[in-house]
């Protein structure tokens, strides 16, 4: 095909390697619209946007159709033109017009083609049902009013993240997109990494703001608020106020803080620091004596949330410390609230990040002590900057000002953790002379550097080799996982960001689909490295102060206390228990794994037998027998709670020894009562 | 178990073998539409009754031996006069039997070979009288090919099927024919898809046939989903061994090893008959591996389809057989290079397949004997709405809509059913897809190419004959209802677009129309036509579009003058009190629910239009038939 033209709009262009029509005509310089066209996704073929007129072929969808030599397109004939306007004149019909009020207002892409296409005055009648938007997640919100249907949340949640959390349901005009079951958001597998927002045109899938909260606590003169701005938010905010993608703007966002409200302003790049210490220290640790590797990284939440959903076997394998967000939610709240005396709730912890999973995060019960939360809130690039915006300034022209001491100081090596690769990049420069015991010059692995989803590096440290895989997109992490399970590979470390290109692509970051502005971010950031004065989290000053004051030393008991954390297996989908026959309300519970695994493994008999035994001997009022969906043993089932004990691979006579066992403690139980 | 030409012979020389000792047979129409008239209790009936009689009836043909022979039969196409009982030799046409009559036709015809008369079809027109299926004129001037089986063989019996020349086609395709060859024959025959689109079959196969992937799927598409239409029904109920065969030809023709039929859930009879028909196919040894003898394996499973309109479009249907939501996606690639799981695959309509043992029978130039040049053979439609015979038909192509509704259907009949001698108003053909047809088209000779020029088309086959007093606006409604209801919504213009389209139907019906709906109404037609993803909403402007085009003056007077032509908008009719027959009994007054009537008592009273909502209590109320609409 290459060497040959088509002609669009009577200009000659080259095909070289392109697909489809669509992508030649971008080329062309030509913007056709489309919604449903991701270079990243399949093909779908829906919004009807990207018609264009083929001589001999009539009107084709660009998307869809390949280029062949000599062929001659339209991209603005009169019929086009008339079907475009129908078409968003149809969408606009089943909308919500709350376009003002909207969180998308201004980069909503219905809206923008609106008025491109000139549409002063919708022709058809409204026609939207009005849904209540499901606002349960901590991280999205989903507005079914909003919905254009065009399928980009759902392809890029199962085709990219290999997570599958919505899909269409019902018919024609009755289509919607909702979790499975038309459950909750909160209620299924969503791992809150807002990819799904990020490709969604239209306001129907936004990340949850908590912009309110946060100025309400900077009013609250009682209240110390904090700052803490991640690696990839200072190369990506600028883009709101007009900057190019990449430009590093650190000072100005330290001055828009200052100026907006916030008592201290630190970098989560500091902890990042400091992540990389402790996750290095675990890691050669681990490495030495052959435990629970490959060690992953745990700095993306998203990413915690898919293994302890899909990889129930591997969610030891997560390094146990807590993401740069929360050990700086952590120390802050026990440094800070000492040295300014203050009580720790009145130390509000707010971070600004590029993701969307991070509220979640933030909101994990395991980051909230005594009922306070080791990060208040946590800001998305997109809320910081309307906060700017409401604030009225000008954020392109502010003077640079400095972070505060100490949370503010950080190394090349924290800044790096907001791309794909940089986690590992920070731990090497780490590892490399720690375990040398040799300060080298140089501190750039760049073959752990690159664009592709899934990475491969063996690196020689110290007369040892490791294996590393540096891996970003969800979809990519369940390959290499599944690889390794089936060990067609072996790695020691494994980097996992959720997002397609590490932290710069979050969802939380500006609006964008073209996947330059991802590569013009993790330029940016890798300046930003070089730019720095200090490279290597190891000599970050305060970092080693921070050891010698409170810590004492990389793992010790403090470290842990502030700085590790641990998983748990979760349920895809949270659902009550089945109840199948009860007994009093002294009774033992039974629970019988009904989930897909457990039941392709015969729970079903299991349950059935278990029953039988019951029945045979009149337990009927000292059990509650229950059917429950997936304990996440599913390798292992089928799987039975008797109380609290679990009971993999279960037969009926394990089920009933547990039974009889359980059954003696209750009695004995239920005889000290009487 | 290798089943080489003799072993197909020994199965069709011992089924007549052993019929030979059967005096007699009786058919019983055993087609849904029968089935649900209970023919099944007549089927039963006649098993008892000859047992009480001292006859033996033979069920199943398992030996040769004395008695008559009962067989259930697929449907017959006649379904409106059904229970339909055909008996053998002599061909006697019993048309609606009920249980009471069985005995009757045992101690008649049976026994003494003598004709039941008051069960025989009495032609309307001539009230001649007719005693075989042949000399009714609803059968006589059709031309019954693919369906000369359906209503003849037990559907049932795989011994019958071959013993009828069954799955000689299928050895030849497997034994002497290269897959070159048969995707040339079928090409030379000018077979062209059933479905609707009329693809050219050959062409189709050859694409697939060239693919040089291992693995290839055969479909068989029978999600036969238009309302009112019914012919692949007919078939699959009737003959389905004809589908089986001609998938197995099919996955010849293109190596494909692997077959799967998709049928709706909604023809569980269909599918019953089918797995029924598989079973005894791979029992016989005519699916599975080595087939004929060959080194070449098929294999053919059920789909049952979960009730999606949309899930009749190739892309959809295989998506669904994926597993995945039937929805269609975006050819190219076209399913002949990257179809089920992608893989080569070819979808053809149940009748298409079923026309393919015949073609291979019969040759290219044998086949092209029947119908026109470019559109060879014959094609079956569902025959319903004001004739005065409705039902399974089959015609060749380049017969007129003067031929089928005058000749087969009998002609016109008005609202109630009675004939009248000139009430044709239109014809939508091709179902929801399709387009209207109207007096202009009689001598129109109906087939793939002359109907796309006339903004119709084949489609499946659905053929409604609409009389004088049908609105057609109306009837455009109803057909973009249903389209609107079965859009998958997967793409904007037939999601969004019929939905609206919809609605501007209803302003138009209901009396808010202005010029610009139907300048609005136009325009989105064209654009849905021109710019939906699949053929559902690419076709699914086509009722309107024609409507609009040949019946422009009725639509006007809906827009216009707040008029339906034949009355039929309810909302449109004004509805007046005559005064020389109201007596001002004030009882219309009391039942309006608006208020709209008012009057003194003894006085013709008066309905305000602005107020009256057309619900018609007052007319039915009304016991003088004062209250009439204009």
């Amino acid at each position: 095909m290459n060497g040959t033209f088509v002609f669009i709009d009577n200009k000659e262009i080259p095909i070289e390697n392109e697909q489809n029509l669509l992508e030649l005509i971008r080329k062309a310089r030509v913007d056709l619209p489309t919604f449903c066209y991701h270079s990243e996704l399949s093909i779908y073929g829906a919004c009807r946007l990207c018609m264009v007129h083929v001589e001999g072929m009539g009107l084709v969808p660009a998307c869809s159709t390949p280029p062949t030599p000599e062929m001659e397109v339209s991209t603005n004939t009169e019929e086009i033109r008339k079907m475009r306007k129908i078409i968003v004149e149809l969408l606009l019909a089943n909308h919500s017009q709350n376009c003002p009020t909207c969180q998308k207002s201004t980069t909503c892409q219905l809206q923008a083609l609106a008025k491109r296409f000139g549409i002063t005055k919708v022709r058809f009648k409204n026609q939207l049902r009005e849904m209540p938007p499901d606002e349960s997640s901590p991280s999205l919100v989903r507005d079914p009013n909003k919905c254009v249907l065009c399928g980009d949340c759902v392809r890029i949640c199962s085709e990219v993240q290999s997570v599958g959390a919505i899909d269409f349901a019902y018919r024609g005009a009755q289509t919607v997109v909702i979790p499975s079951f038309g459950k909750a958001l909160d209620q299924v597998e969503c791992v809150n990494c807002g990819q799904c927002a990020r490709i969604c045109p239209t306001g129907a899938l936004t990340p949850k703001s908590e912009v309110d909260e946060v100025w309400k606590d900077i009013h609250n003169p009682s209240r110390v608020v904090v700052a803490q701005v991640a690696p990839a938010v200072r190369v990506a905010i600028g883009e709101m106020f007009g900057l190019p993608p990449g430009t590093t703007t650190t000072g100005q966002i330290a001055a828009a803080l200052r100026a907006i409200g916030f008592d201290k302003i630190y970098d989560t790049s500091f902890t990042a620091d400091l992540t990389v210490l402790e996750e290095s220290g675990e890691f050669i640790k681990r490495v030495t004596t052959g435990d629970r590797i490959p060690q992953f990284t745990s700095c993306c939440p998203a990413w915690v949330k898919f293994v302890e959903q899909y990889y129930p076997e591997f969610v030891n394998h997560l390094s146990s410390c807590r993401s740069p967000q929360q050990m700086f939610g952590a120390l802050t709240k026990e440094m800070l609230s000492s040295e300014l005396n203050v009580k720790p709730e009145d130390v509000i912890v707010v971070s600004i990040m590029p993701c969307t999973a991070k509220k979640f995060e933030a909101k994990r019960p395991e980051f909230e002590h005594d009922g306070v939360r080791d990060v208040d809130h946590v800001l998305t690039t997109q809320e910081f900057g309307r906060m700017i915006e409401e604030a009225g300034l000008h954020f392109k022209e502010l003077g640079p000002e400095s972070f505060h001491m100490p949370f503010g100081f950080k190394t090349g090596a924290g800044v790096i953790f907001g791309n794909s690769g940089g986690v590992s990049e920070a731990v090497l420069r780490y590892v490399s002379e720690k375990l040398t015991g040799q300060k080298h010059e140089s501190y750039e692995f760049t073959s752990v550097r690159g664009e592709n989803g899934i990475r491969e590096a063996k690196l020689s440290v110290a007369g040892k080799e490791f294996a590393l895989a540096v891996v970003s997109g969800l979809g990519n992490a369940r390959r290499v996982l599944d690889r390794i399970r089936s060990g067609e590979v072996h790695y020691d470390l494994v980097e996992v960001m959720a997002c397609p290109g590490g932290c710069v692509g979050g969802a939380g970051q500006p609006v964008f689909s073209d996947p330059v502005v991802r590569r013009q971010r993790t330029k940016g950031l890798y300046e930003n490295d070089r730019m720095l004065e200090l490279h290597k989290s190891q000599d970050n000053p305060y970092i080693t102060e921070l050891y010698d004051t409170v810590l004492g030393d990389v793992g010790s008991h403090k470290a842990h206390e502030l700085l590790h954390t641990s998983y748990r297996t979760r349920k895809r989908i949270l659902d009550e228990d089945v109840s199948i026959s009860s007994g009093d309300e002294k009774s033992l519970d039974i629970s019988v794994c009904f989930g897909t695994s457990c039941f392709l493994k015969g729970s079903q008999k299991l349950l059935h037998d278990i029953l039988g035994h019951i029945r045979s001997k009149g337990l009927n009022a000292r059990v509650n027998v229950n059917a429950s969906f997936c304990f996440e043993k599913c390798d292992k089932g089928p799987t039975i709670k008797v109380g609290n004990r679990t009971i993999e691979g279960c037969t009926i006579e394990k089920a009933i020894e547990a039974i009889k066992r359980e059954g003696v403690a209750l009695a004995e139980e239920v005889r000290q009562n009487v | 178990m290798n089943l080489m030409l003799t072993g197909l012979n020994k199965i069709s020389q011992d089924f007549l073998g052993r019929s030979t000792a059967a005096t007699r047979r009786i058919l019983v129409c055993a087609g849904t539409g029968c089935l649900v008239n209970g023919s099944l209790k007549v089927y039963e009936g006649f098993v008892q009754a000859l047992k009480n009689s001292g006859i033996n009836a033979i069920v199943e043909l398992k030996k040769e031996e004395e008695g008559v022979f009962v067989s259930r039969t697929g449907c017959q196409g006649f379904c409106q006069i059904g229970p339909l009982v055909t008996i053998l030799p002599e061909g006697i046409f019993y048309t609606k039997v009920k249980p009471a009559d069985v005995a009757e036709i045992v101690e008649t015809t049976v026994k003494k070979g003598d004709v039941v008369e008051r069960l025989l079809y009495v032609e309307p027109d001539t009230q001649r009288v007719c005693r075989t299926k042949d000399e009714i004129p609803f059968y006589q001037k059709q031309h019954r090919f693919v369906l000369s089986n359906c209503g003849a063989i037990d559907p049932e019996d795989v011994n019958e099927y071959i013993a009828s020349g069954g799955y000689k086609q299928a050895m030849k395709a497997y034994l002497e024919m290269n897959p070159e060859e048969i995707c040339e024959l079928i090409f030379a025959s000018g077979l062209r898809g059933r479905g609707g689109g009329g693809f050219p079959t050959g062409r189709k196969w050859d694409v697939a046939r060239r693919e040089t992937n291992v693995k290839k799927y055969v479909i068989c598409n029978g999600d036969e989903g238009d309302p009112g239409a019914f012919m692949d029904m007919g078939i699959m109920e009737g003959n389905p061994h004809s589908v089986i065969e001609g998938m197995t030809i099919a996955a010849r023709a293109i190596e494909a090893d692997e077959g799967f039929i998709y049928v709706r859930a909604e023809y569980p009879l269909a599918v019953k008959r089918l797995r029924k028909a598989i079973d005894d196919a791979y029992r016989v040894g005519l699916l599975g591996k080595n087939l004929f003898g060959s080194e070449y394996s098929f294999n053919l499973t059920i789909m049952e389809g979960a009730g999606a309109f949309v899930c009749g479009e190739e892309t959809a249907l295989i998506a669904s057989i994926e597993g995945k939501r039937g929805m269609p996606s975006p050819k190219p690639p076209f399913p002949s290079i990257s179809g089920l799981w992608g893989k080569p695959t070819i979808i053809n309509n149940v009748e298409t397949l079923s026309q393919v043992p015949l073609i291979l029978a019969i040759g290219a130039d044998g086949y092209r004997k029947r119908g026109t040049k470019d559109s060879p053979g014959t094609k079956t439609f569902a025959l319903t709405g004001h004739v005065a015979n409705s039902g399974l038909i089959e015609m060749p192509f380049g017969a007129t809509l003067r031929e089928i509704i005058y000749g087969v259907a009998g002609g016109m009949t008005s609202d109630t059913g009675k004939a009248v001698s000139d009430g044709f108003k239109a014809v939508q053909i091709g179902g929801p897809s399709g387009g209207c047809l109207t007096r202009d088209h009689l001598d129109l000779p109906i087939d793939f190419d002359s109907l796309k020029t006339v903004g119709a088309m084949v489609g499946s086959g659905g053929l409604v004959v609409m009389n004088k007093n049908t609105c057609m606006v109306s009837v455009a409604r109803f057909f973009m209802q249903f389209t609107q209801h079965e859009s998958c919504g997967k793409c904007v213009l037939c999601r969004e677009g019929t939905k609206q389209m919809l609605a501007l139907l209803d302003d138009i019906i209901e009396g808010r129309a202005t010029m610009e709906t139907l300048d609005l109404l136009e325009d989105l037609a064209a654009a849905v036509q021109k710019g939906s993803l699949c053929g559902l909403g690419k076709t699914a402007p086509n009722p309107v579009l024609s409507t609009m085009k040949h019946f422009r003056d009725e639509y006007l007077a809906h827009v216009r003058d707040k008029r339906c032509p034949t009355g039929k908008c309810k909302a449109l009719v004004r509805l007046t009190i005559d005064e020389d027959l109201c007596k001002g009994c004030t009882l219309c007054a009391v039942k309006c629910p608006v208020g709209a009537i008012t009057g003194e008592k003894g006085k013709p009273h008066h309905i305000d239009d602005k107020v009256c909502r057309k619900c018609y209590i007052c007319v039915e109320a009304c016991k003088f038939k004062a209250i009439k609409g204009d």
